[in-house]
């Protein structure tokens, strides 16, 4: 009697594999349903840039604004650890993550800023109210320079150690716990 | 006119290769000897209209046919005639001509060799890969046809990513291919063994060279690939866990396991439903990459244009021949009857370990690779998992695995005890122990690298203790060894090197573990000293290749004042295309490389990155060993004459 049961099971057995491929088929079919609708994007995974180094560029300075320009020749060998951020004036959440900056400015992290798709004056009028935690400040006014990094939207800060290669990539405002629990012992990890 | 014979070529060779897949199945159904025997010359002819049309495309790149769009759109007049011609497969439409063609001639030989099967499993096996032919050939003729005409005809090309301009990169593909191509006939032979209901020991003297050779071309192809990526790339890495590197690492697993398994099939008739999923797998992971290569599902600097609809064209195919294969699986494999109870351990119990560990390794490769896609589509977060998901979690299944490798060629079929395995080897464990040691004292205590270091030299003491134990070195006279040694099958020989490959693979990555590099601005005439040298740059000079130019550091290596290498790394930049290249310049004397690469200059001094990579070429040489490994084991006579328990009679003969 115990022959039939042990049939069921080997039959179970022997159907797992076709219940896995049959989920990964449908899994791979969304994926390319999303791509086509642009709901799906690869892209933005930012697996590509970890662990290296950032893609070549050169960006002019905010017109007005008291900083250098930033270039990835910035980039290729800090001193210490530094942060580039990804902001706009326009952008809600830029203001929620800007108190940390702050922070992290007096604290000397340095901070280079990318003002992406942002008029000159409105960049400034933001930095003059809540304050200016940049040291260098490139103006990427059409975006194109974010579209190389991979930029998902603003805000988004990257870490780049003092090889130069992107170590962290956060996609969206850098909040209290964000900034104590994530980013603080990188910037130690790598200091 | 040749394009459009190449595209007429391949239309017939799409319908040659739905009559090879349909007669022989019909045939082989009924027993009707008249279908079957169809199928030879059917692969013959398929052969004759791929290498046509594969011919065509070369053809057109040869003569830099602006006419058509695939030229266009990839090739340059320019361009070194090697570069031309290996650009037909740099690109995707190429590069699936070159995969139906390798995957005909595969067939053809299956056709040709394979005289000694039994008719009815050749013509099955004939016909399932006539099917994946004819899938690939409608892929190509439907949404990715090379010979695509442009009119009026543009000037010139649009030139090759320059990144495949090279040597490297021109056998990379060709070699990949051949060995997933091979994968696909293993496959064959399984799901003719699934229709048939029965695996014996034949099949698995058949699939067991197919397997082999497929495993050997999948390594090679790793490796280049890998050595491209060292040199190329000019990051000074060998393996990055790219998920397109991942996702040629995992049909190779897949085809370790199988290879493996084969044997027990073979020489002890067990584990045969085991040993169909593996090379059902082994095809599924190889289309899988195909998938996740082509379709844009990832991005990855290896990927080819992506395009949703080709992915979709994949995907169907993919979901048709996997998923067919398995459902196929689910309803023909609970009635074969499981066979051959064994020992845990034994021969077949170390056999059985090795495939557990390296199925695991190669789910844990799927999961890091394709999680990341799976949690964007489900949740949308985006998160990376990179090298150190897959070095802490590979790591664990690696030891053991490296630990058993010694030990099981050692142990006896059918039943085994573990303690005189132990006491022959002990000799090996004592090498790895001086290697542990010593490496640990020479490279300022680092316990990884020490570890890696131990594990190389454990696997090549161990290919050598099994080598020494099969001849009865230092037991008997060394003549009568010797003649033992001459005696020995070559695919005991083949895998002993093929394991001793491994281990030199491991000391190659235990070597890099070690390398230091660093980052330095000089101007012309400074100097720095890096890894026991002088470095003195000497000038930084404009330089003109065939079509790019470059900036060219010369570099001066001086020992002790006296000057002993000169280095020239540069930065090329193709007009054509507009991009930029690095060439690192890399310096060997195969225990270490030095390595150079040429970044930006800025006021007059020039951005230089030194490495120091003890033992890199090690890990290619391993690969190679193994691959060399892997060819003897194929001149083996038995492997060659193949099925002997079938055919006592034709195996004397031979």
């Amino acid at each position: 009697m115990s022959a039939r049961p042990d049939l069921l099971r080997r039959r179970l057995l022997a159907a797992a594999p076709l219940g896995v491929v049959a989920a990964a088929g449908a899994g791979f079919w969304f994926m390319l349903a999303g791509l086509q609708d642009g709901s799906f994007n690869p892209r933005s995974v930012p697996s590509a840039l970890l662990n290296r180094p950032p893609p070549p560029f050169d960006l002019p300075p905010v017109e007005g604004a008291p900083h250098p320009g930033l270039s990835s020749a910035d980039l290729r060998a800090p001193a210490r650890p530094v942060l580039v951020n990804f902001w706009a004036s326009w952008c809600v959440p830029c203001i929620i993550e800007h108190p940390q900056l702050m922070a992290l400015h007096r604290e000397g992290v340095p901070i280079y800023g990318i003002s992406y798709k942002d008029r000159p004056a409105d960049a400034l009028r933001f930095l003059a109210e809540r304050g200016d935690p940049y040291r260098r400040l490139g103006a990427d006014l059409p975006g194109r320079v974010a579209i190389d990094w991979g930029v998902y939207g603003v805000p988004e800060t990257y870490l780049i150690d003092r090889q130069g290669l992107i170590r962290w990539r956060f996609a969206g405002p850098i909040t209290a716990d964000v900034l104590n629990q994530d980013l603080r012992p990188l910037l130690r990890r790598y200091a | 006119m040749i394009p459009e014979l190449g595209h007429f070529a391949l239309a017939m060779a799409l319908a040659l290769s739905v009559a090879q897949a349909v007669l022989p199945l019909i045939g082989a159904q009924r027993r009707d000897a008249r279908l079957m025997a169809a199928a030879v010359p059917l692969a013959h002819a398929l052969l004759l209209a791929t290498v046509a049309g594969f011919a065509a495309l070369v053809a057109c790149y040869a003569i830099n046919d602006t006419s058509v769009l695939n030229v266009v759109q990839n090739s340059h007049s320019a361009k070194p005639m090697l570069y031309k011609i290996t650009g037909t497969w740099g690109n995707h439409e190429g590069s699936m001509v070159l995969w139906v063609t390798v995957l005909a001639l595969c067939a053809a030989a299956v056709a040709s060799f394979g005289r000694d099967l039994p008719s009815v499993l050749q013509a099955r096996v004939i016909a399932v890969l006539g099917a994946i032919s004819a899938g690939f050939l409608l892929f190509i003729l439907t949404t990715s046809n090379p010979f695509e005409r442009v009119w009026p005809p543009a000037p010139d090309g649009q030139g090759l990513n320059p990144l495949l301009q090279d040597i490297g990169l021109a056998l990379h593909p060709p070699l990949l291919y051949m060995g997933y191509v091979g994968t696909a006939v293993t496959f064959a032979f399984a799901i003719a063994a699934l229709i048939e209901g029965r695996v014996d020991a034949a099949w698995g003297a058949w699939v067991r060279p197919w397997a082999l050779a497929s495993w050997a071309f999948l390594t090679l192809g790793i490796a280049v690939g890998s050595w491209w990526a060292y040199y190329e790339l000019g990051w000074g890495g060998y393996w990055f866990w790219d998920p397109v590197e991942n996702a040629s690492l995992m049909p190779w697993l897949a085809a370790t396991a199988l290879l493996h398994s084969a044997i027990v099939v073979e020489k002890r008739g067990a584990l045969k439903i085991w040993t169909v999923l593996l090379a059902l797998l082994a095809f599924a992971l190889s289309m899988l990459g195909t998938f996740l290569v082509r379709s844009g599902v990832l991005n990855s600097v290896h990927a080819f244009a992506a395009d949703p609809a080709r992915g979709v064209f994949i995907l169907a195919m993919l979901a048709f021949y996997v998923g067919g294969a398995f459902a196929l699986f689910a309803w023909r494999a609970p009635s074969m009857v499981p066979q051959g109870v064994f020992a845990p351990l034994s021969r077949e119990g170390a056999l059985v370990l090795n495939n557990l560990l390296l199925c695991c390794l190669c789910a844990v490769v799927l999961v890091g690779t394709l999680y990341p896609l799976f949690l964007d589509l489900l949740t949308d977060r985006l998160i990376s998992v990179g090298p150190p998901f897959f070095n802490i979690a590979s790591l664990p299944l690696a030891l053991p695995l490296v630990a058993a490798m010694a030990a099981g060629p050692l142990m006896p079929w059918k039943r085994a005890e573990l303690w005189p395995v132990l006491q022959r080897l002990w000799w090996a464990a004592l090498v790895a122990l001086a290697a542990f040691l010593l490496a640990l004292a020479l490279a300022g205590y680092r316990f990884w690298p020490a570890l890696g270091f131990a594990a190389g030299a454990w696997l090549i003491a161990g290919a050598a203790a099994d080598i020494v134990e099969r001849i009865a070195l230092f037991r008997l006279p060394l003549a009568a060894a010797l003649a033992r040694a001459r005696g020995l099958p070559r695919a005991a020989w083949g895998a002993a090197i093929a394991h001793a490959g491994v281990g030199v693979t491991a000391l190659g990555i235990a070597g890099m573990g070690l390398a230091t590099e660093t980052l330095i601005a000089l101007k012309p005439g400074e100097s720095t000293r890096f890894a026991g040298y002088e470095w003195r740059l000497d000038q930084v000079r404009d330089y003109q290749g065939p079509n790019w130019t470059a900036r060219r550091a010369e570099i001066t290596l001086l020992q002790d004042g006296r000057e002993v290498m000169t280095m020239s790394p540069q930065r090329r930049f193709f007009p054509i295309g507009r991009t930029t290249t690095t060439e690192a310049s890399i310096r060997t004397n195969f225990l270490r490389d030095l390595y150079a690469v040429l970044g930006e200059e800025r006021d007059g001094s020039a951005v230089l990155r030194l490495h120091h990579n003890p033992l890199a070429p090690w890990i290619w040489f391993g690969g190679i060993i193994m691959a060399i490994g892997a060819g003897i084991s194929l001149s083996d006579r038995r492997v060659r004459i193949a099925a002997p328990a079938r055919k006592p009679a034709v195996a004397q003969a031979a």
